[in-house]
């Protein structure tokens, strides 16, 4: 493991990373920070594509990369809006709390 | 000179995401995060993706986790309603079954046949051009249906933020 830095280096680190983000969507109940555990397993995806890419030469998994980036940031926007709006109805975040899909 | 910037750089990546998943404070846990994505460009730049990795700290760090930091504000959850999770038995068996998880992904993926360094790349590698090349020849389609992911988005968020 001491050695050179090889793509296992990166892959582990990607894996590890969303295995962090699954235990905090798994445990966590705000969520808020649910949907930031979601955002850190978004990013493992994208630094095994970066990784591969940069293990194969090929561009295409940094274009990849780009395009995770842009639907996170569409999802985050959404996301938001409807944690903004489910907070106006129950004036709560706590995923305890937010059981019952009434009104 | 690689070595030890990997390493750095994934022992901060990693506790700063552990720490931004086991605050009570969402506003600490977003700055925990920023700092996560930071170093997680820095990643980038060691694979030689300098565009993903600018884009990286300006699309996460500069725009996905200050509308989170705004939002955070908007809500203004007060101290009482902050309540830390305890740490009960479900919450550390379901850490243990993460954690078993990434062992055997780690494990499978530590076996894979690979070439033992990096390649060199070739010029240019990770740079605008190249990008740009691929998006509008290989990846248009793709390109252009993200404009439109875009514009769903954008109606969407004002359709969701309208008072009633």
């Amino acid at each position: 493991m001491f050695g050179e830095i090889t793509i296992h280096h990166y892959l582990i680190l990607s894996a590890l990373l969303f295995c962090l983000g699954l235990i905090g969507i798994a445990t966590r109940r705000n969520l808020l920070i649910m949907f930031m555990c979601l955002e850190v397993m978004m990013n493992a995806v994208n630094l095994s594509f970066v990784a591969l890419a940069r293990y194969f030469n090929a561009m295409d998994g940094q274009v990849v990369a780009i395009f995770v980036m842009a639907i996170a940031a569409v999802e985050a926007a959404i996301g938001l809006g409807i944690v903004i709006a489910l907070f106006r109805n129950r004036r709560t975040v706590n995923t305890a709390e937010l059981r019952a899909m009434w009104g | 000179m690689n070595n030890w910037a990997f390493y750095i750089i994934a022992f901060i990546t990693v506790s700063a995401t552990v720490a931004m998943m086991t605050r009570k404070n969402p506003v600490t846990s977003a700055v925990f995060l920023v700092a996560s994505f930071m170093s997680l460009a820095g990643i980038y730049v060691l694979l030689g993706a300098h565009f993903v990795a600018a884009l990286q700290i300006l699309v996460y760090a500069g725009a996905i986790m200050v509308l989170f930091i705004f939002v955070i504000m908007l809500l203004n959850l007060k101290d009482d309603e902050l309540v830390p999770d305890k740490i009960n038995i479900v919450r550390v068996s379901t850490a243990m079954l993460g954690l078993g998880l990434f062992a055997f992904l780690g494990s499978r993926l530590a076996g894979i046949p690979a070439t033992a360094v990096f390649l060199p790349p070739p010029a240019d590698f990770g740079g605008v051009k190249e990008v740009a090349r691929l998006m509008m020849t290989e990846y248009v389609v793709a390109f252009e249906m993200l404009g439109i992911l875009l514009l769903v988005g954008l109606v969407g968020a004002v359709m969701l933020g309208r008072r009633e």
